[in-house]
């Protein structure tokens, strides 16, 4: 069972929002989809997790970069070819 | 172009060339395949004006053959819903009952393809997303074995399941489609070495198809069952040989799928953050607390639920049971399929439980939304390929027979898919 | 409580910048210092949506050369996985590493303890992740604080190593950095000169109480600097009855002291799982292949044995790849006396001048025509030292040295032997009797103010050695 203030405290560590009016109502569904992944719980793994994909590589050789253009192209207010981000403390 | 059905987010085409398999064939594509210098926003406000500088590897190889870009499809919010309501830009109709869904996440590419906007579409497919409207808009969705189309350039929802799919109204433009994107590219590493050459023949006889249990339980409307079966019963006459199969771990598919995805998912989507793409943070604000309300301002609800999700089945403490239970349930569930698929050539069923619902009936209730899958996500775990081809109507609304091949054998369902259409 | 009652426990999670052409996930050029901002990126390094991440084989290749040479383990399968973090730095809020499948487990390094003992320190584990962008805090309190982001570091090959944390203090965590890098340097996968290239974590306990980490540490001064600031204040508050709460503080670089970071990012849950997108590597049977050149313990004993020179000078000679490399083109000219002036008088004149050896190192036929000077007693070592001066002087200033030989002739350095200062050393003894009555008596070191008087007025060109002699023949020793 997870309550209001366990979504808040998830939202927290998401870093995304949730409005109060929502928040009640996200609680629930969250709840029932939980409840629903506990099907899960049912079953005993029995065999080790196999990996398929192995060793695909690329060899260390230099193509060629986009444009600072290009790069910038989608940012807010670059500033001498940087990228403006609000402020970390 | 009469956009009546809400399927298309742009309209912008660039022509294509006249050498290639696809020279002046026009291609309209999923808004989450990146196309360069295209607006592609996976039905999103957080990438509304969002132009990539580079297009997806099938975008390029779509160019390679002279196919005109023929505009960005509708879908759900980034690959999330199996009805394109989702969309944060208004959902699309269904051409063949505009007060119907015409099915998700690709339900744009559908509907243009339905409604006779378009003749060919690529969709993308994590849990059915290309055959799901296929089956409801009454057109032709395949969804390839996992790794047989690069993933370069699709904007990444839930990467251990996702594939680019070819969607048309007919088998051998879906195959020829096809056999343009399939192949290997070096950008992707899930890519594997499997082109496909496009030759369909329509070849059924003597063929092996399973029929699994599990799909035609009691979540099954009994008007698309009886469709489905009538056509099995014509596979049959075409000289099919039909057997019954079981794939007992098929109920954990839908909750390992569930968890996989959200958490894929949760992570996938955290570089939306405002600063090289996306819309402008409030610079007044420090960071995290700039970061979050970038977020809940672009992301829908169902987006934000599903981060919400893969957050806290990721989170310390809930890691084992959840992700590696799903991983281990995704185990079983594709040694279950392969283990049918080596008496049989190929198994059959419905696409889907129901048929197209009415706008807004599915939206209530997340859950709800998530069963609707439970016959298209089993593939998307096993990895292999599936196709849907329309095979009449139930309630005055398409169906889909779903036919799922062994790994990389597309060639034989398509094949049988073809033999299919021809002869009803 | 006295100082000798706490024990120090310290581990160390060393990250070094692979030396590879491109980058880790992708093509970019991975020299991207002497370029504008955001030059070198593409849609996998700027994390733009739909990019994949391919992994370069070099990198692997490298770290693998690193762990063999520390004596790692390789575990048949490493596994790729994603810690998810929302910083700007970190174009995809996840970061690239590996978790519980590294590419190396236990392992060894040794170094001197504070008494100069040899002592193992263990090694946990091994692996490589890439490196997020680079942050720049612009702003003030009028206009606002702001960041600017330079992705060209995103995505560079990093390689991990982390120790047990068996160090037993600041010192003892300096040599293990500096015995790190010239190993990584010797393996060629490692170039320490470039600006940022290395970064240390530390975490510290005094036993018996909790333990700090301290991030991003950027120097190898950082991290002595760091950790004797750390070890004061625990033990400081230690005594007057304080618990050190666990917990991450960062190095203030310019005060030299550590500071407690904001507990939003202490608390993270990195949800880490492993990384859909790329394959596991099975790389244990690479190993068998890798060859590993002379490293610096072997390099050591084999300039003890070869040349003949004392551990310490072998060590300070070996502790360095450019500087082995140097002494041994000067060598030749005398093992002796060439490991004594490059050991212990160029090192000092260079860190002196801040001057790189690699300035010196082309003009290596210079320098021994110098010390050729000095072991064939054409100069004293005295003048010799000012010679190297002048030379080293203008080396830096102009890049085109003057001859030692040129030099001394210049300022008249030239050796003159004995008889011909005979003069002042008599004269020099008659105007001071006192110290010759005083060393008859019995008193050491009473010639000493002969001896440099002499020196002085032969402007160094006599040899002090010569001039006790003398002196000694003079008295009727």
């Amino acid at each position: 069972m997870v309550k209001e203030n366990d979504v808040l405290h998830i939202a927290e560590l998401a870093d995304i929002g949730i409005s109060s009016p929502e928040l009640g109502r996200f609680t629930e569904q969250f709840n029932a989809i939980l409840e629903y992944f506990d099907i899960l719980d049912t079953f005993e793994a029995s065999e080790p997790l196999m990996r398929p994909l192995v060793n695909v590589f690329r060899e260390d050789e230099v193509t060629p970069s986009i444009s600072q253009d290009d790069a910038l192209r989608n940012s807010h207010n670059p500033e001498d070819g940087y990228v403006r981000a609000p402020k970390v403390i | 172009m009469n956009d009546i059905y809400n399927a298309y987010l742009n309209t912008d085409e660039i022509p294509g060339s006249k050498t290639g398999s696809l020279a002046g064939v026009r291609v309209s594509i999923k808004d989450n395949i990146s196309t360069k210098d295209i607006e592609t926003t996976c039905a999103s406000k957080i990438l509304k004006g969002y132009i990539p500088p580079y297009d997806a590897h099938v975008v390029t190889l779509l160019k390679a053959q002279g196919a005109v870009i023929a505009g960005k499809t509708n879908m759900d919010e980034f690959g999330m819903g199996s009805t394109t309501e989702n969309s944060a830009f208004g959902p699309t109709l269904n051409p063949r009952d505009v007060t119907r869904a015409p099915g998700g996440s690709s339900g744009g590419s559908a509907a243009a393809i339905a409604g006779g906007l378009v003749s060919m579409a690529l969709g993308s497919d994590t849990g059915g997303s290309v055959r799901c409207p296929a089956a409801w808009c009454g057109i032709v969705g395949l969804k390839p074995s996992y790794g047989r189309v690069s993933r370069f350039g699709l904007i990444a929802y839930a990467n251990s399941f996702e594939q680019i799919g070819p969607m048309a109204a007919n088998v051998r433009d879906a195959a020829k489609l096809f056999s343009v994107i399939a192949g290997h590219d070096p950008k992707d590493s899930t890519s594997v070495n499997k082109p496909c050459d496009g030759n369909v023949v329509p070849e059924i006889s003597g063929k092996t198809i399973g029929i699994p249990k599990e799909y035609f339980g009691e979540g099954v409307d009994a008007g698309v069952a009886a469709q489905v079966r009538k056509a099995i019963g014509k596979l049959e006459e075409l000289g099919a040989k039909i057997v019954d199969v079981s794939l007992p771990s098929m109920k954990y598919a839908l909750p390992a799928y569930y968890v996989t995805c959200t958490c894929e998912a949760s992570s996938n989507l955290g570089r939306f953050d405002g600063v090289r793409f996306g819309p402008e943070p409030e610079m007044n604000l420090p960071w995290h607390d700039a970061y979050t309300k970038v977020r809940e301002a672009g992301f829908g609800g169902e987006v934000r639920r599903r981060i919400l999700l893969g957050t806290f089945a990721l989170s310390a403490g809930y890691y084992g049971k959840y992700y590696v239970k799903a991983q281990h349930a995704k185990q079983l569930i594709a040694k279950d399929f392969a283990a049918a698929l080596q008496t049989c050539d190929m198994l059959a069923g419905p696409t889907m439980p129901n048929i197209a619902p009415k706008i807004g009936e599915l939206t209530a209730d997340p859950l709800q939304m998530y069963l609707a899958d439970i016959l298209t996500v089993p593939v998307n775990i096993a990895g292999i390929p599936a196709i849907s081809v329309p095979c009449g109507t139930a309630h005055g609304m398409p169906v889909g027979l779903q036919l799922m091949g062994r790994m990389f054998g597309e060639e034989t369902i398509l094949n049988a898919a073809l033999a299919f259409e021809e002869a009803v | 409580m006295a100082d000798e009652e706490f024990i120090v426990v310290i581990g160390l999670e060393v990250h070094c910048q692979l030396d590879t052409a491109s980058k880790l996930f992708c093509g970019c050029s991975a020299d991207f210092r002497a370029d504008a901002p955001n030059t070198h990126v593409c849609p996998v390094c700027l994390g733009l949506p739909g990019a994949m991440p391919v992994l370069n084989k070099k990198a692997i290749e490298y770290a693998l050369k690193v762990a063999k040479a520390l004596n790692c383990r390789i575990p048949e399968e490493g596994e790729f996985c994603r810690k998810n973090y929302f910083y700007p730095d970190l174009v995809k809020a996840y970061q690239i590493t590996m978790g519980d499948n590294p590419l190396a487990l236990g392992g060894y390094i040794e170094i001197e303890d504070d008494a100069g003992n040899p002592k193992v320190v263990n090694l946990t584990r091994i692996h490589v992740e890439e490196d997020p962008g680079r942050l720049v805090h612009m702003g003030n309190k009028e206009r606002g604080h702001y960041t600017l982001v330079d992705y060209n570091r995103s995505g560079i090959p990093l390689i991990e190593m982390v120790t047990e944390p068996e160090l037993s203090s600041p010192k003892e965590a300096r040599r293990l950095l500096n015995k790190l890098r010239a190993t990584l340097e010797y393996l060629d996968v490692f170039d320490p000169e470039k600006e940022g290239s290395i970064r240390v974590d530390a975490n510290i306990s005094i036993k018996g109480h909790e333990r700090v980490e301290i991030k991003n540490i950027s120097s190898y001064k950082g991290v002595e600097k760091a950790l004797t600031f750390e070890i004061t204040r625990q033990k400081n508050l230690i005594r007057r009855g304080g618990t050190i709460s666990r917990e991450t503080r960062h190095f203030q670089e310019g005060k030299g002291t550590t500071t407690s970071a904001r507990s939003k990012e202490v608390a993270n849950d990195y949800r880490y799982f492993p990384e859909p997108d790329l394959p596991v590597i099975r790389v244990s049977d690479w190993v068998e292949k890798i060859a590993l050149p002379e490293l610096p313990d072997a390099r050591r004993d084999r300039f003890m044995s070869q040349y003949g020179i004392a551990v310490n000078h072998a060590r300070t000679l070996t502790g360095d790849l450019h500087l082995a490399e140097f002494y041994e083109l000067v060598a030749p000219v005398g093992a002796q006396i060439a490991a004594s002036w490059v050991a212990d008088i160029l090192i000092g004149e260079l860190n002196y001048r801040d001057m790189p050896l690699s300035k010196v190192t082309s003009h290596a036929d210079q320098f021994k025509e110098l010390i050729i000077l000095v072991r064939d007693q054409k100069i004293t070592d005295k003048a010799g030292v000012e010679v190297l001066r002048v030379w080293l002087d203008s080396l830096q200033t102009e890049g085109a040295p003057e001859s030692p030989a040129g030099i001394v002739a210049r300022l008249g350095l030239t050796r003159e032997s004995g008889e011909s200062f005979r003069g002042i050393v008599e004269k020099i003894l008659a105007e001071n009797p006192q110290p010759a009555a005083d060393h008859k008596a019995g008193k050491k070191g009473a010639l000493n103010f002969i001896v440099g008087q002499v020196m002085k007025e032969t402007k160094g060109k006599s040899d002090p050695r010569e001039i006790h002699a003398m002196i000694a023949e003079i008295l009727g020793e």
